[in-house]
C-alpha cells in the first residue's frame, strides 16, 4: 500500500467523489460504504434485499440505496438510471456483489449448469453490463477532470485452482482479465480498471463457502475496504483528477446563465 | 425515405449523406464519419441518458386507462425530481400513430394519476387538453425507482416492437434527463470516439434534456421544441475555446447539442460552462455563432430538426439532398441514417450582435 501521501491531502481525495458499489449491504460491501462516506465521498450502493438496503441508508447519511439484482439483465439500466440520476454521475464503480455459485460448494464435475450459469451472471455478466451501461459517465468524469476508475473484486480463486471453487474461480478468472483488458482498451478514455483482491475476510460469504472456518483468523471486511479505498485515491491520483468538485465549479456559473 | 423500423442503434450498413460547406453532395458508409473531421476539430455530443418518460396508468377520478409522456422538468438536479410539465394520451399505447391517440379524460387540478407504482398529482392544466404540470408524490429515491421501474421509453408507431431501455441508452450516456433519446448519438461507438481523436480532433460532450420530438398534435407540434435544460462543463467550454483558437470547426452531433451551445454563446458569443434553459428556436434566419457542422438523422420538412438544419444551408440544398436521400434509400427517423452538414460559408459571415439576438 502506498503510504508516501500526508493523511489530510489523502483524505480529501475522495471529497465529492461519486462513487457506486454493488453489494453494499454486507461484509466487504457494506465496509466500502461506510468507508468512503466516511472520507466524504457521495455514495450509491445496490443489493437485492430491500429490508438491508432500507437499513444501511438508515445508518449512513447521505447515501443512496438502490434495490436491484446485478444478475439480472433487466435491472442493470434501471440501477444504473438511479446511480446517475441520485449522484448526477458516477466517478467510482465497485463491482462488488458476488456470487459462490453452488453453496455448500461441490467439484465442479458436480456442479450443475445452471448453478455455474448463476455465478457468471454475476460475477461477470453483471459487472460487464453494469460497466457498459456507466461508460459514458465514467469517461465525461475523466475528460472533466474528475478521474474515473472502476474496481472489480476479484479473489485469489481467480488465480489459484482451488477444488470446489470452480464456479466461482472460474468466474473471477473472467472478472479479473475482463478488467485487464478493459485497462488496455479505454487508458485513452482516462478511465482506469483496478482488480482487487481483498483477501480471506470474514463475512457471510466466507461462512457460508467455508462454514468451520476460525473467524479469528480471517481479516476484518473494514481492513479490506481501507485498502481497497486507499487504491482508488491512488488511480484517481494517478488518471489526473484536478478539479476537487468540479460540479461546484459548474455551478459557480448557473445563476448568471440561466 | 424509408421509416427504420427496427432499433439497432448502429447498424452495419448505415449511411451518411455530406453536404461540405460548398454544398456539394457526397454519399459514405457512416462507420467514415470521422474521415470527414480535420485536426482541431470538436466533435460535441449530448451524453444525457434517456429517461423512460412512458408512463401507463389511469385517472383515478374516472378510473380511464392513458399514457402520460414526461416532456419537461424544472432542474437536472437528481434530488429535485417531483415536477414535470407532461403530455397525456388517452387509451392506448405507442402502435397507435400519434395523430390518432385519443384525448385523455378531461383532466382538472388536483387530479390523482396512477401509475404504477407511482402517483402524480396534476398542479396546473395548461392551455391543451393534452398538456398538464405534474407533482409526483413520494421521496426523490422512491420516484427515481418507480420511474426506472415502471416507464417505458417514449416510442412511435414506426417501431413495432416495445422498446427496452437499452435499445435507447447510448453508448456515452450519463445522466438521465433526456425525454427522447439524442438519437443523433446512438452512431457514437467506442471506436468512433477513438478514431476522432486519431484524426488529431477532439471529442466533448454537453447534458441536454432532449425534449418531445412530436405529439401528433398540430397546434402542440408548433411549440416544439419546448424549453430544454442543459450543462456544459468547464472542461467542454474550454475544449471549444481551445478548438475555435486553432482553427479547428465545431461539429454537433444532433440538434440538441446546436440547441444548447448557440444558446450558451447569446451572451457573449462564446460558450460559457454552467447550466442553462435553451429556449429559442432555430431556424433558416438564424446565424449560427458557435456550431460549424451538424450530424444527424435526416428529418421530415416541417418539423423543429428540419427548420434546425435551415440555418446551416439553403433550401435548394436541402432540396437536393433530401432528394437524394430519397433516391438513395436512407433510411429516417431515430434509428435511421444520418447527415452531415458543414455549415455554408456566406452563412459562416458574423451578423452584427443586435441582429443576432434579434434573429436568434
Ligand atoms: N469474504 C472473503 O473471504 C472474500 C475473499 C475473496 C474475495 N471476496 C470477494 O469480496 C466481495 C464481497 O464479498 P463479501 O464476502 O463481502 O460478501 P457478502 O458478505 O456475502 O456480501 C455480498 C453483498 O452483495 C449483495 N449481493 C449478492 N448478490 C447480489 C446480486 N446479484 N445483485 C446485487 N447485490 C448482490 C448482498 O446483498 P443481497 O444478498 O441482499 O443482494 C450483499 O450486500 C465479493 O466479490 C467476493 O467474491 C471475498
Amino acid at each position: 500500500m502506498d503510504t508516501s501521501y500526508p493523511i489530510e491531502i489523502r483524505h480529501d481525495i475522495l471529497r465529492g467523489v461519486r462513487v457506486a458499489i454493488t453489494g453494499g449491504t454486507s461484509g466487504l460491501g457494506l465496509a466500502l460504504v461506510r468507508e468512503c462516506s466516511a472520507r466524504g465521498a457521495i455514495v450509491a450502493f445496490v443489493a437485492r434485499t430491500r429490508e438491508r438496503v432500507e437499513r444501511v441508508v438508515r445508518e449512513i447519511a447521505g447515501s443512496h440505496g438502490i434495490v436491484g439484482d446485478v444478475a439480472k439483465k433487466e435491472d442493470i439500466h434501471p440501477i444504473a438510471l438511479q446511480i446517475l440520476a441520485r449522484l448526477g454521475g458516477v466517478d467510482v464503480l465497485v463491482n462488488n456483489a458476488s456470487s459462490l455459485g453452488p453453496t455448500p460448494l461441490v467439484l465442479l464435475a458436480d456442479t450443475e449448469c445452471e448453478a455455474f450459469e448463476d455465478a457468471l451472471a454475476t460475477n461477470v455478466l453483471g459487472p460487464f453490463r453494469l460497466t457498459k451501461a456507466l461508460l459514458g459517465a465514467l469517461a465525461a468524469s475523466a475528460r472533466d477532470g474528475r478521474g474515473a476508475c472502476v474496481v472489480n473484486v476479484s479473489s485469489d480463486a481467480a488465480i489459484n485452482p482451488y477444488p470446489t471453487w470452480g464456479a466461482y474461480g472460474t468466474s473471477k478468472a473472467a472478472l479479473h482479465h475482463m478488467t485487464r483488458i478493459w485497462n488496455e482498451e479505454l487508458i485513452d478514455e482516462g478511465v482506469s480498471f483496478i482488480s482487487v483482491d481483498p483477501g480471506d475476510m470474514d463475512t457471510p460469504l466466507h461462512a457460508l463457502a467455508v462454514p468451520d472456518a476460525d473467524a479469528s483468523a480471517l481479516k476484518r471486511p473494514e481492513t479490506s475496504a481501507r485498502e481497497v479505498v486507499d487504491r482508488i485515491e491512488q488511480a484517481l491520483t494517478d488518471s489526473g483528477r484536478t478539479a476537487v468538485d468540479a460540479s461546484a465549479m459548474n455551478l459557480q456559473n448557473l445563476a448568471d446563465v440561466a | 425515405m424509408i421509416a427504420a423500423s427496427v432499433p439497432i442503434q448502429r447498424a452495419h450498413h448505415a449511411k451518411l449523406l455530406v453536404i461540405d460547406k460548398n454544398a456539394w453532395i457526397i454519399h459514405a458508409p457512416r462507420s467514415s464519419f470521422a474521415d470527414f473531421l480535420r485536426r482541431f476539430d470538436i466533435v460535441v455530443a449530448n451524453d444525457a441518458a434517456t429517461l423512460p418518460a412512458s408512463l401507463a396508468g389511469f385517472h383515478a377520478p374516472t378510473g380511464e386507462a392513458l399514457e402520460v409522456r414526461l416532456a419537461g422538468s424544472r432542474s437536472l438536479d437528481g434530488d429535485d425530481v417531483s415536477h414535470f410539465v407532461a403530455i397525456v394520451f388517452g387509451p392506448g399505447d405507442f402502435r397507435t400513430r400519434t395523430e390518432n391517440r385519443l384525448l385523455p379524460p378531461r383532466l382538472r387540478r388536483g387530479d390523482r394519476l396512477a401509475l404504477g407504482p407511482l402517483c402524480a398529482i396534476v398542479e396546473r392544466t395548461l392551455d391543451h387538453p393534452r398538456l398538464v404540470a405534474l407533482r409526483f408524490e413520494g421521496s426523490s429515491a422512491s420516484i427515481w425507482e418507480g420511474i426506472s421501474q415502471h416507464g417505458r421509453p417514449i416510442q412511435y408507431a414506426h417501431v413495432h416492437t416495445p422498446l427496452a431501455l437499452w435499445d435507447v441508452w447510448t453508448p456515452i450516456a450519463g445522466a438521465p434527463f433526456a425525454f427522447e433519446p439524442p438519437s443523433a448519438g446512438f452512431m457514437l461507438d467506442w471506436k468512433t470516439v477513438a478514431s476522432i481523436r486519431e484524426h488529431g480532433a477532439d471529442f466533448a460532450t454537453i447534458t441536454h434534456a432532449a425534449g418531445i420530438s412530436s405529439t401528433g398534435d398540430d397546434a402542440l407540434d408548433r411549440r416544439l421544441p419546448f424549453d430544454e435544460r442543459y450543462r456544459i462543463s468547464a472542461a467542454t467550454a474550454h475544449a471549444l475555446c481551445r478548438a475555435k483558437n486553432n482553427g479547428g470547426r465545431i461539429v454537433a452531433v444532433g440538434t440538441t447539442v446546436v440547441r444548447a451551445l448557440e444558446h450558451s454563446a447569446l451572451i457573449n458569443g462564446t460558450v460559457r460552462a454552467g447550466a442553462g434553459i435553451a429556449t429559442q428556436r432555430i431556424g433558416a434566419a438564424t446565424p449560427l455563432r458557435v456550431v460549424d457542422a451538424i450530424v444527424s438523422g435526416t428529418h421530415e420538412p416541417g418539423t423543429s430538426h428540419y427548420e434546425l438544419l435551415r440555418a446551416f444551408v439553403d433550401d435548394a440544398t436541402l432540396r437536393r439532398a433530401a432528394d437524394e436521400l430519397d433516391a438513395r434509400d436512407y433510411r429516417t427517423h431515430e434509428f435511421g441514417d444520418s447527415i452531415f452538414i458543414e455549415r455554408r460559408l456566406r452563412c459562416a459571415a458574423r451578423a452584427k450582435p443586435a441582429e443576432r439576438l434579434l434573429a436568434a
